[in-house]
């Protein structure tokens, strides 16, 4: 019999603590469909945020680390320095990245580091039980936003991809979302490209990942991806924002 | 060898290229800036990366992936930085990741001033950042020293995985005194636990991150026997006329020669004063306190604070003599006016 479908070898295969329909479980498999694809097990490197993802060096099979909260890209930084022929990655929800990482990001992108950052954007804070984040939508209502995020108290929610973009180091920042069985094919090739473009050296690559956190929204798993498609992908369009050629 | 005139945070500098160290993550701050821009120069000479830091937080989560993948790695700052660093600090001394940490040092608290000081005792010796954990922390008297010290700093972070303190008052890294140029270190650590990619083996995870309980605790166990067995090798310091002393004057870094110079004077005068001067703060060498309990009657110390050290003095004195104390903020004192603070606790003593 023909065998079509496997566990990559770049997963560990122990089960997801995650929560039933979310993202990160999907997204995990395609960075790690990716890695096998390129071959590229052996000679990368994962960094953990802190967040839900924070165990992702219990999902990776391949050396990872687990960085402060929001440090991800001066650890990862620090690895690339040091080994400029490996691979290096960072996997970062909102919180981490958008928030207090905001500095870190930017400096990254800025200075074109040659890294991967795959930003997973699902709206709250969602290990620490579904606080506002910087990408909660307006007028979402979160445990630290109860009466709707409101833009004259809170302010607007960041989009991520369009502010790196523009950073001359910038080589690839794309938008995607793992709502539709199209889009996670679509997702895949960006996190595909990101890897590639590292790879080739041209400079800082990140793909940020619309997805859902059904629990902290308070909605079923089916539902979560109809609420992504309908609230999140009008306020953050998908698509590339960066395409430098190497 | 011939010696070179240099300043005290370029000696720091090459000591660290001359320990194989090609990594260094920084921010600019005062009086420590002269670290950073001597390794901004001297680093691509050897193939190393200098990298300016858009953050002290920045800079300390660069050295911990610098660490772990293997290399030789140091950041530098002062008082204020260094605050920045400590959240940093205590992931890379729970990772076990090897590094140098240089604090030029400057007085406290807020943003304090530029001038020399001691004040960061406390953070340097007692935390600093959160949890259990505890730094080797070296502290130079003199420009040689910043190198020596740099050598032997990186040797201990290896040997012991864990990250290396050099605290000296500002005045040292700004000063200039002749140094013998010490021979390249050649002696390299094996690194197993790098996250260097996994090809060939299995995969190495740097992590600090402890959910259950029971491994927290063994975790933080495994630290504590680590650091008992640094506080068995690795306390470092020098006696001055402490043989038959009756006022034993303690007193580290730069200020430990002023104090030396003060002591030699009162020896003069009749007074059997002596210095020990700690040279790791931590661990801290309460066997050099505990050796002069046959003679001294008294126990001072000198500090550029207002009293951090003292208390890992009576600590080691344990009641058994009195513990005086002279400080100062922002300023070296001359050795005519620790030679009088000395005096003044030798009278009340009666002692002199």
């Amino acid at each position: 019999m023909k065998k079509v479908f496997q566990k990559p070898a770049s997963l560990t295969g122990k089960p997801w603590h995650y929560c039933p329909g979310c993202g990160h479980g999907i997204i995990h498999r395609l960075v790690a469909e990716c890695m096998d694809e390129l071959g590229i097990r052996e000679k990368t490197i994962g960094v953990c945020p802190v967040g839900c993802a924070v165990l992702a060096y219990d999902y990776f099979n391949c050396d990872m680390l687990e960085a402060a909260h929001g440090r991800a890209p001066a650890v990862a930084t620090g690895l690339k320095r040091v080994l400029k022929d490996r691979v290096i990655f960072t996997y970062q929800g909102d919180g981490d990245l958008a928030s207090i990482g905001m500095a870190e990001i930017v400096h990254a992108a800025s200075r074109g580091e040659r890294i991967s950052v795959f930003f997973v954007n699902n709206t709250v804070y969602g290990m620490t039980g579904g606080q506002m984040a910087p990408t909660t939508l307006l007028g979402q209502v979160t445990t630290t936003s109860p009466y709707g995020r409101d833009k004259d108290r809170e302010g607007y929610p960041i989009r991520m991809a369009e502010m790196l973009a523009p950073f001359e180091g910038a080589a690839y920042v794309s938008r995607v979302a793992i709502n539709s069985p199209a889009n996670v094919v679509r997702a895949k090739r960006a996190i595909k490209r990101a890897f590639e473009v590292q790879l080739k050296g041209i400079g800082f690559s990140l793909v940020e990942i619309l997805s859902t956190c059904p629990i902290n929204w308070g909605l079923g798993a089916v539902e979560a991806m109809k609420w992504l498609e309908e609230n999140m992908i009008p306020y953050y369009p998908l698509g590339d924002f960066k395409v430098k050629e190497g | 060898m011939a010696k070179v005139l240099m300043k005290g945070n370029e000696a720091l500098g090459e000591g660290a290229v001359i320990a194989g160290c090609r990594y260094f993550f920084g921010y600019p701050i005062t009086p420590q800036s002269e670290v950073a821009e001597y390794l901004a120069k001297r680093l691509p000479q050897v193939g190393g990366v200098f990298l300016q830091a858009e953050s002290e937080l920045a800079a300390i989560n660069m050295v911990y992936g610098g660490a772990a993948a293997g290399a030789r790695v140091m950041t530098g700052s002062s008082g204020p930085g260094i605050s920045l660093k400590q959240e940093g600090i205590s992931f890379i001394a729970e990772a076990e990741l090897p590094c140098v940490i240089a604090n030029i040092s400057r007085g406290g608290p807020g943003l304090g001033g530029i001038q020399s000081a001691q004040s960061d005792y406390f953070q340097a010796c007692k935390g600093g950042g959160h949890g259990d954990y505890r730094l080797i922390v070296l502290a130079p008297s003199s420009v040689q020293e910043m190198m020596d010290f740099a050598l032997l700093a990186f040797d201990l972070a290896d040997r012991h995985r864990t990250p290396v303190m050099i605290m000296s008052e500002g005045m040292l890294g700004q000063m200039m005194e002749p140094v013998e140029i010490r021979d390249p270190v050649t002696e390299q650590y094996a690194k197993p636990w790098a996250t260097t990619g996994c090809a060939g083996r299995s995969p190495n995870i740097v992590n600090t991150l402890h959910l259950p309980p029971d491994e927290l605790e063994m975790r933080n166990l495994h630290l504590q026997k680590k650091y008992a067995s640094i506080q068995a090798q690795e306390k470092r310091w020098e006696s001055f006329m402490t043989e038959d002393a009756e006022l034993v004057v303690v007193a580290f870094g730069l200020l430990s020669r002023v104090v030396k110079r003060a002591v030699s004077e009162l020896r003069n005068k009749g007074i059997k004063a002596g210095l020990v001067r700690p040279i790791t703060l931590w661990p801290f060498p309460d066997d050099a306190i505990g050796q002069c309990l046959d003679t001294a009657k008294m126990f001072m110390t000198v500090e550029i604070n207002m009293g951090q050290m003292i208390e890992d003095v009576r600590l080691a004195v344990n009641g058994r003599a009195p513990v005086e104390f002279y400080g100062r903020i922002g300023v070296i004192p001359s050795p005519r006016e620790v030679e009088t603070a000395i005096m003044n606790v030798a009278v009340k003593g009666g002692l002199a």
